[in-house]
């Protein structure tokens, strides 16, 4: 009743949370933790820490192997290496649209995704079809011994080119 | 004419045992009381309604698409758990047990067939039933809780359908599963790590199989019994299915 004086050793009963209350509260509150902490667990133990994918780097020979105005595919890394009178570099085959493997086509001087019809110059630039984005340019290097070494981890500008 | 009288009355006898009387508690379900009873009663039945309207039962009310789905789902059950004898999900085994299942298992093209062209006829059913229940109006209250159950059924059927793409580990399931992964990988921000958990790395490889192979064979499975009983007990709950009333 409002008003009424509280009896005598009893808290104000306005703002008291009951026992009751407080343990669910404690209790549902420990649960939601323990839920959370669950699921992240989870979701890190589903996420693998070592990996037997092969290497990502590799070396592609040297560059005398490609002549000026070439494109040359490496079929077991799906990369490929082009070269012009400007320099060379180097142009993942995986398609930007939805990861098909692309093939390069001598007689349009084309690069051509069988899956969607999506087309690529040998700069990597679309030119039809319904990829969103350029081929990615992997990293190019020349190594001690002076033969190439790609990286299709480190994905560079089109403008970066390795002058030979 | 003897036989069945003696037959019968052996019967009435094994009715009074009682192992009978332990497994069965009711008795023959002769009246509407203990039919009704027999169906509450009873684990399996417990989710289907003891009463339906005569309407509902007739060709033109459902084309029995829901039950067809059902059935489905049950014959993948078996022929699932049949092919998993022979099925080892590891690279290049997959593959090898596919042929074998093909060439050299008894029966096991029949049994290959049926889980593929049950799945591929699952998968027109379900779309058949949600394009029948919205066309009927069946998604209005008081169903339209229902309605978001059968969405969730659609979505793991087409998981299912998806998952199981992969497990052949040929030349086709490989470029289906490259395309779908990226495909999520377009999701903002998430789509990446969705993807890297799907897959269990960032290629298709032996731990993407396996991935595939669990969802497959028990998480979706699961989920699927699970969304499908709620969607049973709720036909119930919510008064039974939509019947048109010019259907007579």
């Amino acid at each position: 009743m409002p008003g009424e004086p509280n009896p005598p050793g009893k808290p104000e009963a306005k703002n008291a949370v009951s026992r009751r209350d407080f343990l669910n509260e404690i209790a549902g509150g420990a649960l939601a933790i323990a839920g959370i902490g669950a699921v992240v667990v989870t979701v890190k133990y589903a996420s693998p820490n070592v990996l037997f994918e092969p290497p990502t780097t590799f070396r592609a020979g040297s560059p005398d192997d490609y002549p000026v105005n070439s494109v040359t595919y490496l079929q077991d890394q799906q990369v490929y290496i082009v070269r012009t009178d400007k320099g060379m570099w180097a142009l993942s085959a995986v398609c930007t649209h939805l990861g098909c493997i692309t093939q390069w086509k001598p007689e349009s001087s084309q690069i051509a995704c069988p899956c969607h019809g999506s087309k690529f110059a040998r700069s990597g630039i679309v030119e039809a079809g319904p990829a969103p984005r350029p081929l990615r340019h992997f990293a190019v290097t020349l190594g001690e011994d002076g033969a190439l070494v790609v990286d299709k981890l480190e994905v560079v500008k089109e403008t970066e080119i390795l002058k030979v | 004419m003897a036989t069945i009288g003696w037959t019968h009355q052996r019967l009435e006898q094994l009715r009074q045992t009682r192992a009978w009387r332990s497994i069965f508690r009711r008795g023959p379900a002769r009246t509407n009381r203990t039919r009704s009873l027999a169906v509450f009663g009873n684990l399996g039945l417990h989710v289907l309604p003891v009463k339906v309207r005569e309407k509902s039962l007739s060709v033109r009310a459902t084309y029995y698409l829901g039950s067809i789905s059902f059935f489905l789902f049950v014959v993948l059950t078996v022929t699932g758990i049949l092919l998993m004898f022979y099925y080892h999900p590891a690279v290049p085994d997959a593959y090898r047990d596919m042929k074998d299942l093909i060439y050299v298992v008894s029966n096991g093209v029949f049994l290959r067939n049926l889980h593929r062209l049950a799945a591929q006829a699952m998968v027109v059913a379900v779309f058949w039933h949600m394009f029948h229940v919205f066309y009927r109006s069946g998604y209005k209250p008081p169903h339209e809780f229902n309605w978001v159950i059968g969405i969730g059924l659609l979505m793991v059927t087409l998981f299912l359908s998806y998952t199981g793409y992969l497990l052949p580990w040929d030349q086709l399931a490989f470029w289906a599963i490259t395309v779908g992964t990226n495909i999520i990988s377009y999701v903002p921000v998430l789509g990446r790590p969705i993807r890297f958990l799907l897959l269990g790395g960032h290629i298709i490889g032996q731990n993407a199989l396996l991935r595939f192979y669990v969802l497959h064979c028990v998480i979706l499975p699961l989920a699927a019994v699970v969304l499908i009983a709620v969607h049973f007990w709720r036909i119930q709950k919510d008064g039974g299915l939509t019947v048109r009333d010019d259907h007579d």
